[in-house]
């Protein structure tokens, strides 16, 4: 690994070198390092390009890292990764792209990781998108995920990307059984004439199913934001909702919130604000010393940390 | 020093305009400690902006310690040494109680045990607070207090300017309150409080009576105390016992 491969591992994953546990290291369209441990087996698909991860029933406190990196011009790719937490596991997989664009040639990383987490499983997955580079060149990610959650599966979800992606498409899709519960916390910043779209679609179909999905975005410059969110309830359940997104510049946000009941005992709630930094909180913080433009920084900071 | 000198402001809407203050010549010496008090909607709010340079006087002149501070913005004036203690606190989503404490206090290290001593001095144990956010969780009193709390992690404030500081705080909280007043006082720092709280009064230097946007009476409390009581109980068009 290079510099740059190295700087783009520690911006996605806060890793500084190998993992430890299982882990499989995508570079350029290859993989240039991957080990199993006792309980997760990682294995190249051989139908399509991906991985599957098999995650033994009841693996406990183990983690699996399965982060992207690219930094040669012009590639295109399309992944497909698949995980298998086995039933009672409780986990932690971090995965993210980071591409380096040195070239006006663009990069486009276009990934699916589909979730099959087992009755009692918990999944905590980390994702992190990040772009670098002086290139002119289109820094292009499109990430989909499909999560199944069966009875009393958990899995939280936190994916952010705060830099240098030209142009994104995320699209998050979660089906619930009984008492299966899917939490999503997302960040996003856009700048420049940076687009992103995110858009959420969740299947509450078990009895005692919830999600929670909240999103919180910064648009600067003349950057665009699209939010979607559709919660159905097709049974007893719990659904919610929220866009929180502070508005600067000439940037433009929208958020279309969709909840829709089709069990009389599903209760589902939306919340979107967007908005631009309240007054009073500059002022506030220029009370205690700080310019407006460092005022401005610590709430941008504190409201996508 | 703190001069104000025949300080105006006003506001105008589609109505018209309103004069807020007038003529407001006030002075208040390294030190000391005073009480702004007098009836809702006389100014007194609109004063303590004033001195911070959250609002900008229509005329006349703000000196502190000696420099003209009129045109000064928000910042420079932090940076001088005036504090200013919000009536209704900021919330902020993200931003938590120990970041708030750490920005007020100038220090980027400052540890949990730092931000306990800030926090402790206003009745909040530190550990169930410096990792919440300065958000709609906390409860008014609560929000009230890290607020104060803030004022008291500037070590650089020279001047303190507090709005109405017992607004929400509870009683058992409001011996610790006047406390902090007493130990900033102690420390050598000028202090400016609005309040209608007897308890505080008691503890000022001095007490500046503020009705119709004019200073009617500057004094100690014994002789300001009476006539206050007449300011604020009057009404012309509502006489209870008439009928």
């Amino acid at each position: 690994m290079d510099e740059i491969q190295k700087h783009l591992l520690m911006e996605i994953a806060d890793l500084h070198g190998i993992p430890e546990g299982a882990y499989n290291i995508r570079s350029n369209s290859k993989s240039i390092g991957r080990a199993s441990s006792a309980n997760i087996e990682i294995v190249s698909k051989t139908d399509k390009d991906g991985i599957d991860i098999y995650i033994k029933p009841a693996t406990k406190n183990e983690a699996v890292h399965i982060p992207v990196i690219m930094d040669k011009a012009g590639i295109k790719e399309m992944v497909y990764n698949d995980f298998h937490v086995g039933a009672g596991a409780d986990v932690v997989i971090v995965a993210g792209c980071g591409i380096h664009c040195g070239s006006d040639t663009g990069e486009q990383h276009d990934g699916i990781h589909t979730f099959f987490v087992e009755k009692g499983a918990r999944v905590k997955y980390i994702e992190k998108h990040y772009g670098e580079g002086d290139g002119s060149g289109e820094r292009i990610m499109n990430p989909t995920t499909v999560v199944h959650l069966a009875e009393g599966a958990y899995m939280e979800m936190e994916t952010t990307q705060i830099k240098g992606i030209d142009s994104t498409k995320r699209i998050t899709q979660a089906d619930l059984a009984d008492d299966a519960t899917f939490v999503v916390h997302e960040k996003i910043m856009t700048h420049g004439r940076q687009q992103a779209e995110t858009g959420f679609e969740v299947e509450l179909n078990g009895a005692g199913s919830s999600a929670n999905v909240i999103s919180r975005s910064v648009a600067r410059n003349s950057s665009h934001q699209l939010f979607l969110a559709k919660i159905r309830g097709n049974n007893r359940c719990h659904g919610h909702s929220e866009c929180d997104a502070i508005i600067m510049d000439d940037a433009k946000i929208s958020a279309i919130p969709e909840i829709t009941a089709n069990h009389l005992e599903a209760n589902l709630i939306h919340e979107a604000a967007i908005g631009k930094i309240a007054g009073d909180q500059l002022v506030k913080l220029m009370t205690l010393g700080l310019t407006e433009k460092e005022a401005e920084t610590q709430i941008v900071n504190g409201f996508l940390k | 020093m703190l001069e104000l000198k025949r300080v105006c402001f006003g506001v105008r809407n589609e109505k018209g305009s309103k004069e807020i203050l007038k003529d407001v010549d006030l002075t208040l010496e390294d030190r000391q400690f005073i009480v702004i008090t007098g009836p809702n909607g006389g100014g007194k709010s609109t004063l303590a902006k004033l001195i911070m340079g959250i609002e900008r006087p229509v005329s006349g002149q703000i000196l502190f310690n000696g420099e003209d501070i009129t045109d000064w913005d928000i910042t420079r004036r932090a940076q001088a040494g005036i504090s200013f203690a919000f009536q209704q606190p900021v919330r902020f989503k993200g931003i938590t109680v120990k970041d708030l404490i750490r920005l007020a206090s100038g220090d980027k290290a400052l540890s949990t045990n730092g931000a306990c001593r800030y926090l402790s001095a206003v009745g909040l144990c530190a550990a169930d607070y410096v990792n919440r956010e300065v958000d709609a969780s906390l409860s008014g009193g609560e929000l009230k207090r890290i607020e104060i709390a803030t004022i008291i992690a500037r070590q650089t404030t020279k001047l303190a300017v507090f709005d109405e500081p017992e607004a929400g705080i509870d009683l058992w909280s409001f011996h610790k309150l006047t406390h902090v007043f007493e130990k900033m006082h102690e420390e050598q720092r000028t202090i400016l409080i609005i309040s209608h709280q007897e308890r505080i009064l008691n503890i000022a230097d001095e007490i500046v009576l503020i009705a119709d946007g004019r200073i009617q009476k500057r004094g100690t409390r014994d002789a300001i105390l009476p006539e206050l009581l007449e300011v604020s109980g009057s009404c012309n068009f509502f006489k209870e016992d008439e009928a």
